[in-house]
């Protein structure tokens, strides 16, 4: 790459990063982000692993159903357990699930929509039947036969997020790349001799990032919600507890009719937080990459 | 996009052929989709359920005779292709298996599950469908003052938690602190109340499922509707409706609001297709008895031949209402091309 295009390049980040700056929404979304970002990488400092092993807390001689009165900072749940510890814990495994399974969203949407794009022809004929295919069969039950199918773990759960969700990305990443694929660059490039690989990343992928960008943060709300759904009913790693799974928990032991509202309380917070920061950020990243949304926001 | 005069007419003389090859289409469409249901169906678990007839007499003693029996009873011992025209001759004819748990055929679970679950998501989608798409009238037409904030945040609020949360907290608060309305179920226990009382009773258990599916449907069509009328808002017809002396009102409701309906009919044609697979995790807060909760409890089992069934019912709903959803987009919006 040369260095002109580099600088280019530089100028293009640094100029979104300004009009970033300045929105609102975008600010309030990452500082949320980064609040909770802190937590979860700050969480041996915060909260003692071992409060999440019930024979351990049970040997601490903390109360059953522990009101925050009782037990600070958010009280104890019905083994005995530090509800702010499985929150401070929990946040680990939701946002890593919400990411990794982003990633796999994004990895496939984008392949799938830049081959079938760039390519076209039969090839793309089929993909996008099979796109369509994915985008019309309902994403929550196939999530869920998925998930029973192949057993409960963190991976698994990344891997059935990743396989229903990626099609509404590569739908979009396709008719970008059909757009781009118009543009007199690519032609230039073409005929000074460059191959279909070379375009593809020299001059497609980058005028396509920041659309993928944006369709990424806005899929990190989708991938957390699902895992949240997937873990409260029942298909949640067993050994990895996520915001979900202390939901989950809470319910099936009765923390409802024991209006042990401390013990649901903050993991469905924690989730409604982070789910707006991504929400709000991804909105204006589409705002910068698209501004003619802002006419209509 | 405009249409100029002599494309119009050219367009009314070929409209009736060719909407007749869009719904050709269109059904030619939702048919291959419900094939790949099918088959994608069929070899996901067949994938896992390498001994169906063994997981069916799991940890019970039966003889090996018995079993190899049924295995060629039920052409196990065929080659996969066979198996699977046996698979989809015995769905076209409704035989879904039999489920684990009840030990009842799949068919009847899910038929009697079904009324429930349309009752609540039912009530909740067009409650959610109309309070939502007023939302956004208002926030579009008062945009950027304190009613459109309030409108918008308040929206995006609802979509960011997690509906059973919503539902959970709402249940703790009016049924479990204040006791205004039951915990679970949807009649009361051992109630032999029949008619009008029967009904009343119903309603009552259905207000706080209802709420909670309303809520969090709601925000989907609230900005769905404002977007759309905010790029109306701009049309030029718009400005020569004002400069006729029209009224606010009567310019928002004859020549902007119709306009910008048509997204939003789309957006609840579609999800009249979730409604029987849209509240799985709320139905389950709720114990309410429908799809969502034999779903729930399928997976608790799990009751593989229950999911797989449930599964195939919520997918052709959705390609069902789907191709409905279509075809009604081509007759409401004539540029829709053919």
């Amino acid at each position: 790459m040369t260095s002109l295009a580099m600088e280019r390049r530089r100028a293009t980040v640094a100029r979104v990063w300004r009009q970033f700056r300045i929105s609102r929404q975008g600010t309030i979304g990452l500082a949320i982000l980064g609040v909770f970002i802190l937590l979860a990488v700050a969480a041996p400092l915060l909260a003692d692993v071992r409060e999440l092993n019930p024979v351990f807390a049970r040997g601490q001689g903390n109360p059953q159903w522990g009101s925050p009165g009782d037990f600070g900072p958010l009280g104890t749940d019905h083994i005995r357990r530090s509800v702010w510890t499985q929150f401070v814990w929990g946040s680990r495994v939701s946002l890593f699930v919400g990411l990794a399974a982003t990633v796999l969203t994004i990895l496939i949407g984008s392949v799938v929509g830049i081959v079938s794009g760039f390519v076209g022809g039969r090839l793309d004929g089929v993909l996008m039947r099979l796109t369509e295919w994915f985008l019309v069969i309902p994403f929550l039950p196939l999530a869920i036969v998925l998930a029973s199918v192949l057993g409960r773990s963190v991976w698994n759960i990344i891997f059935v997020i990743g396989i229903t969700s990626w099609p509404s990305t590569a739908r979009l990443v396709r008719a970008q790349v059909l757009t781009v694929k118009q543009r007199l660059f690519v032609d230039r490039a073409r005929s000074l001799g460059a191959g279909g690989g070379h375009i593809v990343l020299h001059h497609v992928l980058p005028n396509v990032s920041g659309l993928i960008l944006a369709n990424a943060t806005l899929a990190v709300p989708i991938s957390i919600l699902t895992e949240t759904t997937l873990s409260f009913l029942g298909l949640g790693d067993p050994s990895a507890a996520s915001w979900g799974k202390t939901l989950e928990e809470a319910f099936v032991n009765g923390a409802i009719v024991r209006n042990a509202w401390w013990y649901f309380l903050p993991a469905g917070l924690g989730i409604l937080a982070v789910v707006l920061a991504f929400t709000l950020i991804g909105r204006t990243l589409e705002e910068i990459a698209n501004p003619r949304l802002s006419r209509r926001r | 996009m405009r249409t100029s005069g002599s494309d119009r007419l050219t367009t009314e003389t070929t409209t009736a052929r060719g909407r007749g090859r869009l719904v050709r289409r269109k059904l030619l469409g939702s048919f291959l989709t419900l094939v790949f249901v099918l088959v994608f169906n069929f070899f996901l678990f067949r994938v896992v359920q390498t001994d169906p007839i063994g997981s069916l007499f799991r940890g019970r003693n039966v003889p090996q005779e018995t079993i190899d029996d049924l295995r060629t009873a039920f052409g196990l011992d065929e080659p996969l292709i066979t198996q699977f025209v046996y698979y989809v001759r015995e769905t076209a004819q409704l035989n879904f298996g039999v489920s684990y748990q009840s030990r009842q055929p799949v068919w009847e679970g899910i038929t009697t599950a079904v009324p429930a679950t349309v009752a609540l998501v039912g009530v909740a989608a067009i409650l959610s469908a109309v309070i939502g798409t007023i939302g956004g009238i208002v926030a579009a037409w008062r945009r950027n003052t304190w009613r459109d904030h309030a409108i918008t945040s308040g929206t995006m609020v609802f979509y960011a938690m997690p509906d059973f949360w919503l539902g959970m907290i709402l249940l703790v608060g009016f049924a479990v602190v204040l006791g205004w309305f039951p915990v679970a179920g949807i009649v009361d226990a051992g109630s032999t109340a029949s008619g009008l009382a029967r009904f009343a009773d119903q309603a009552h258990h259905m207000f706080l499922p209802a709420l909670t599916l309303t809520l969090a449907y709601l925000g989907e069509y609230t900005l769905i509707t404002r977007s759309s009328l905010l790029d109306v808002m701009g049309e030029d017809y718009l400005v020569v409706a004002r400069a006729k002396g029209l009224r606010d009102t009567v310019v928002r409701n004859r020549h902007a609001v119709p306009n910008a309906l048509l997204p939003v009919v789309t957006l609840a044609a579609i999800n009249f297709g979730f409604v029987l697979s849209g509240a799985i995790a709320v139905e389950a807060v709720f114990s309410w008895p429908g799809l969502g909760k034999a779903t729930a409890d399928a997976i608790r089992g799990p009751d593989l031949p229950m999911l797989q069934g449930l599964f195939l019912v919520f997918s052709a709903s959705v390609i069902v209402f789907n191709l409905l959803a279509d075809l009604a987009y081509a007759w409401l919006d004539p540029r829709v091309e053919p």
